[in-house]
């Protein structure tokens, strides 16, 4: 694309406003930031509508914002099920995981699944898969940073070095709020940014649906109309009313069908195994709350998405030249809602919108930073390295190293995924965090026999699984829209693993628990944690009072 | 004879607690299971019968949007009834068996 688009000195403009307003934020509220709980869990001191905000803010990734509406501008239909998926599965986190888990833990996912196993073992293995998790979906945030980088500043794809300066430059700002706000920073963060992404969203909805007469049909019926077809690498892609069906991405072949399931599958259990959610549920002071927050998490994701079912069929409705252009636009389907808002509000919509997914970009890679961080300090260090016995001071300071590392190597994996897209590579952080974290979870919430040697099975089992499958599948390798197109090792047929991930990491920890030898005072432990986890008897508490409510009289 | 079980072992045998947790999984297995097929049918019909999916209601809105929006729907709805049976089923007993517990 070679004509401008909006001015990058308005774009950089409304973003270094909001970066501006968070960092006052950030640092008023890190004031208070004295112990470990503060730190990890900002004091178990957040209500449950705080918190469901802040939920949102850290589900309502790039993948949703740019991700979904670009898929649902390029390839219809399709789009939408990827949303519809991320919504349902939260009915996994709501019904079987948030409140049982927020009684047991205390940071960490590694609390819940070590608390009636062999600590040290079961720790390194929930730290491990928190980071390969982690990772991988920090990997995707970045990718999506690059993208509209691309679009933004008029930075060309092939400039690589310019690209990169700015994942640069986002990677390092996120350090910055993590290593000064703590988990109460980065919650202040993510609620801005969810008010903003719902605030913006709605703008351009309402006023789509305006363009329309407020009829989303007539809205469809354009979307219809103004594509025919478009024209791919691959050739001539007959699109019209084949955008309102399924099987434009999915519905080629056989194997697509399966691989479209697999992705589903993945989707709907994978949000309630990611770490970096399973840790928001600690803000809250006890289990009413994190339910009250999964409350106020499901309407406001699920209002979200049906905007970006409008924003998508808007975008190819709209935008010139439609899905066609879209595709082809710098930072590829992505492009689809910075372009619509150009469309719609011009320079200025351009640069609101565009300040609204970096900002998205920037909250999710905070978040995603500390959770990795915290089981890194938490699990690792002070559990496994110093078997229990570090001080709090020295885990925080732990944890703040680590997220150093953490956001460069965020930055460096940020360069190299520029122009996948995003929607897809957060579909592979879910189908591992699904095939490693969730089925341990549900067994050792539900399970009374699961024992240590089932846990390894199935976190390892899952995670070795999941990341050897995606490495030799068609996203890695071997096509054109591959990861490394310039090399072929796809062996494994799917692009998402887990179909055959997930229940094989079910199988390993059902056939490790009956392997393995039951861990000592296996009875008494499985009743400690069964009780706590249905009563709250004996859960963490909070550090600082609720701002809505008194606190809890501690009596134990 | 003493009894040599653990102050939690004794709230886990007790008829109150089992109580609770029999409540609980009543509800939120079946639950599971009936939103996880519903879902999962949901993206068979839309991978093996999209033509079904694409049977025009009215306007350009057809079955596929409908039912799509019904995931959405159903769930709010879920949410909801959890919600309201939480509040009114689990918490109080769950309460009573915590203030026990704590006040020891």
């Amino acid at each position: 694309m070679s004509e401008r688009l909006g001015s990058p000195i308005l774009n950089i403009s409304v973003f270094a406003a909001f970066v501006l307003v968070t960092l006052v934020v950030v640092f008023r509220v890190s004031r208070s930031n004295r112990t470990a709980s503060d730190y990890y869990a900002a004091g178990r001191s957040f209500t449950g509508p705080q918190n469901g905000v802040a939920i949102a803010g850290d589900y309502l990734s790039a993948a949703s914002f740019l991700g979904i509406a670009g898929a649902i501008a390029v390839n219809g239909y399709d789009g939408f099920l990827y949303s519809i998926g991320f919504l349902v599965a939260w009915l996994v986190a709501l019904l079987l995981v948030a409140e049982l888990l927020r009684n047991t833990g205390k940071f960490t996912m590694g609390d819940v699944l070590s608390f009636r196993m062999r600590q040290r073992p079961v720790r390194a293995a929930a730290a491990t898969s928190t980071l390969v998790v982690s990772l991988f979906y920090l990997l995707a945030q970045m990718a999506g940073a690059g993208a509209l980088i691309a679009l933004l500043l008029q930075i060309p794809n092939s400039n690589t070095v310019g690209q990169g300066i700015v994942i640069a430059v986002v990677g390092l700002l996120m350090i910055v709020y993590v290593l000064v706000g703590g988990m109460k920073g980065t919650t202040w963060v993510q609620v801005i940014k969810a008010g903003l992404l719902l605030v913006g969203a709605a703008t351009l909805v309402t006023w789509v649906l305006g363009r329309h007469g407020f009829d989303f049909s007539a809205l469809l019926g354009e979307a219809v109309e103004e594509n025919p077809s478009m024209e791919t690498a691959q050739g001539v892609r007959e699109l019209g009313e084949r955008l309102l069906i399924p099987g434009l991405q999915y519905g080629a072949s056989d194997l697509a069908k399966i691989d479209f399931l697999s992705l589903a599958l993945a989707l709907v259990l994978g949000t309630a195994g990611l770490p970096h959610i399973l840790m928001r549920f600690y803000t809250v002071p006890n289990a009413k709350e994190a339910r009250r927050s999964v409350v106020w998490a499901i309407w406001l994701i699920g209002v979200f998405y049906l905007f970006s079912l409008v924003l998508g069929y808007g975008a190819a409705a709209l935008v010139p030249g439609g899905a066609e252009r879209i595709a082809t636009a710098p930072g590829g389907t992505n492009s689809a809602a910075p372009l619509l808002a150009y469309q719609l509000g011009g320079e200025f919509m351009l640069g609101v919108i565009s300040a609204i997914a970096f900002a998205t970009i920037l909250a999710v890679v905070a978040g995603l930073t500390i959770t990795a961080s915290a089981s890194f300090a938490h699990d690792v260090y002070a559990n496994v390295l110093k078997r229990g016995v570090a001080s709090p001071d020295a885990e925080v300071r732990v944890a703040r190293r680590t997220a150093i590392v953490i956001g460069l190597i965020a930055i460096a994996a940020g360069i190299l995924a520029r122009n996948q897209n995003v929607a897809f590579l957060v579909a592979l952080a879910f189908a591992v965090a699904a095939s490693a974290n969730l089925p341990t979870i549900l067994y050792s919430l539900f399970w009374k026999r699961f024992n240590t040697t089932g846990a390894l099975c199935s976190i390892y089992g899952g995670l070795v699984v999941s990341v050897v499958l995606i490495v030799f599948s068609p996203a890695v390798s071997g096509h054109p829209t591959s990861m490394v197109p310039s090399l072929d090792f796809d062996v494994f047929p799917l692009a998402n693993p887990g179909l055959v991930s997930i229940p094989a990491s079910f199988l390993l920890g059902a056939i490790g628990t009956l392997v393995g030898r039951p861990d000592e005072f296996a009875d008494a432990r499985h009743a400690e944690m069964e009780v706590r986890a249905l009563t709250g008897a004996g859960s963490e508490k909070a550090t600082v009072a609720p701002k809505t409510q008194p606190l809890p009289k501690i009596t134990v | 004879m003493r009894d040599e079980r653990t102050l939690h072992e004794r709230v886990q045998a007790s008829p109150e607690f089992a109580e609770l947790r029999s409540r609980l999984r009543r509800f939120v297995f079946p639950m599971s299971a009936a939103f996880m097929l519903w879902y999962l049918g949901y993206v068979l019909m839309a991978s093996y019968a999209p033509e079904v999916m694409g049977i025009p209601v009215f306007g350009h809105i057809n079955v596929g949007i409908l039912v799509g929006l019904l995931q959405f729907a159903s769930t709010f709805v879920i949410t909801g009834i959890y919600v309201r049976f939480a509040d009114a089923k689990l918490d109080p007993v769950a309460e009573s068996i915590r203030t026990r517990l704590e006040g020891h």
